[in-house]
């Protein structure tokens, strides 16, 4: 009974925070095209995001493309297929691994900041202080800190994507003697517009994901600084998830176009 | 069990008191609940122009939500919050928003904007209300004025998190007083502070009002700086005006619930 009732209150949290998600993101649609625009604080905002995730998804995207070919290489071998390693690269990491690992780095690194920064705003009353000085807080904090993740995350894997390409690129050069020339001019050889486009278009998705999330858990952080804490970790966690629910989708839509 | 000063103790009803001029804050059976914690109960209060009125009342007795209606940054169950006039509840965010630049609000923690520099926090009330203070492009001079204010001009270009707590709170009074308000409301401005800084936060306090001839309103469970602030008090408890009177008036009072303020 009482395991019963722990299950029923655990899914109706869940079904509230969905429906309490839900209305905050409907609340950003509102509210994004009403002025007054704050355009400084979004350039700031997004010079901030990319600029401070670029030595992550640069150490991140380099060790993914060497480990990629790295663990590849002795299977594509035996099956005497070694020169298909530039083109099994290219595809997997534009179309799935560079956005889906550039989006979680991303969310632990961006998510958990806008949660733990939002937060601990709330806390303090900077918000509250922020409303009474007639400023709309939500546009001020919430929608500049959306609208830069929703910008930033493609130029992100767009970037991460070409340093892993450089990763795998320095193996099979000093592995396989192939030229980097080559190397590049077979992978985009092998790559397609249905290639590019899809992946693009899941990672403006995977940004407004993980600034929504940020925002909503920071923005409604209670319980004193605890919750802050509180704030950054639920938000990770939640954008994590959020992230495979979309990619699932993206590419459950994308494989339809595809047969197509 | 209410307790009536009308009949223990000689209390100045709210509409006679202080300067007798016109009300600037009027609050009439406000209620407030949060769940089943029932707040407010019915609490009224009027402040006079140019006086300054101090609700005092023991840690989670709602003076802070009391303080929060007057801003609209909590919404009251019923009653009616009247400020300069205008009846909060009932106005659009931009009616909002403009009545808020007449109002100061110090809060309790300071609540300075932790990623700008001191400049930039007193900056940021007035990108809203350029026109009220006739701004073009230059602040500097008003950012001036409002540091020198409180002594801390030489701070303008420090982040909150290099400033002492007596400093911030100074700060942040400079902040209030950027837009020039008519009302300044003080959430617990001495909280956390040390004797020595909070007389020194309660004398420009009262520096502040003879200059500008403002309206306060200071909610606070510090005797002391009721005693030296205060014009007239409100004892908030169990949601509504306690009692109510001055300061002589009520630390003389018999009723244990009052006495209990008071008591070293």
């Amino acid at each position: 009974m009482g395991e019963t009732s722990t299950l029923f209150k655990g899914v109706k949290e869940f079904f509230i925070e969905i429906g309490d998600l839900s209305h905050f993101a409907a609340r950003f649609f509102k509210e994004v095209l009403k002025p007054p625009f704050e355009f400084k604080e979004l350039l700031r905002q997004c010079y901030q995001m990319g600029n401070r995730s670029l030595i992550l998804v640069t150490v991140t995207g380099f060790i993914i493309g060497l480990v990629l070919t790295l663990q590849s290489r002795p299977t594509l071998i035996q099956f005497g297929a070694v020169s298909w390693m530039p083109n099994m690269v290219g595809i997997s990491i534009v179309r799935e691994i560079g956005p889906v690992i550039t989006a979680l780095i991303c969310a632990g690194r961006i998510a958990s900041g806008i949660g733990a920064e939002l937060g601990s705003m709330r806390v303090t009353e900077q918000i509250d202080a922020m409303e009474v000085s007639g400023t709309n807080p939500f546009k001020y904090l919430v929608i500049t800190r959306i609208m830069a993740t929703t910008l930033m995350l493609p130029i992100l894997v767009i970037y991460g994507d070409l340093v892993a390409l450089y990763g795998s690129a320095l193996v099979e050069n000093l592995k396989g003697d192939v030229s980097f020339q080559l190397y590049f001019n077979t992978v985009f050889d092998a790559l397609s517009f249905s290639d590019l486009v899809p992946a693009t278009i899941k990672s403006f998705f995977f940004g407004f994901a993980i600034g929504l999330v940020g925002c909503y858990k920071g923005y409604y952080s209670k319980k004193g600084t605890a919750g802050v804490g509180v704030a950054a970790n639920t938000a990770v966690v939640m954008a994590s998830l959020l992230l495979f629910v979309i990619d699932f989708i993206a590419v459950f839509i994308s494989d339809i176009f595809y047969e197509l | 069990m209410s307790f009536n000063m009308t009949d223990q103790d000689q209390i100045t009803s709210s509409n006679e008191s202080a300067q007798g001029g016109k009300a600037v804050i009027e609050i009439k059976d406000l209620y407030k609940s949060f769940g089943d914690n029932h707040v407010l109960n019915g609490f009224n209060m009027t402040l006079m122009e140019g006086e300054n009125l101090v609700v005092m009342g023991k840690s989670g007795s709602g003076k802070s939500v009391m303080i929060k209606c007057l801003v609209g940054l909590v919404k009251p169950d019923s009653g009616t919050v009247k400020v300069l006039g205008k009846e909060i509840n009932s106005l659009d965010q931009q009616k909002l928003d403009e009545l808020r630049s007449d109002i100061g609000f110090l809060f309790q923690g300071s609540a300075l904007y932790d990623s700008m520099t001191v400049r930039e926090n007193l900056e940021f009330p007035m990108r809203r209300h350029k026109e009220k203070l006739g701004v073009v492009a230059d602040t500097e001079p008003l950012v001036r004025e409002a540091l020198d204010n409180v002594g801390l001009a030489h701070t303008m270009d420090l982040m909150p998190v290099e400033l002492s707590g007596g400093m911030k709170r100074r700060v942040a009074l400079a902040r209030t007083l950027i837009l020039k308000p008519k009302v300044i409301l003080y959430d617990e401005p001495t909280s956390g502070l040390d004797p020595i800084t909070s007389k020194e936060i309660i004398e420009l306090m009262r520096s502040i009002q003879k200059k500008y001839g403002t309206s306060s309103l200071i909610i606070t469970h510090d005797v002391d700086c009721a005693r030296v602030i205060s014009e007239r008090m409100i004892l908030l408890v169990d949601g509504i005006n306690y009692a109510e009177g001055t300061y002589s008036q009520l630390s003389q009072s018999t009723d244990p619930k009052v006495d209990a303020f008071f008591k070293k």
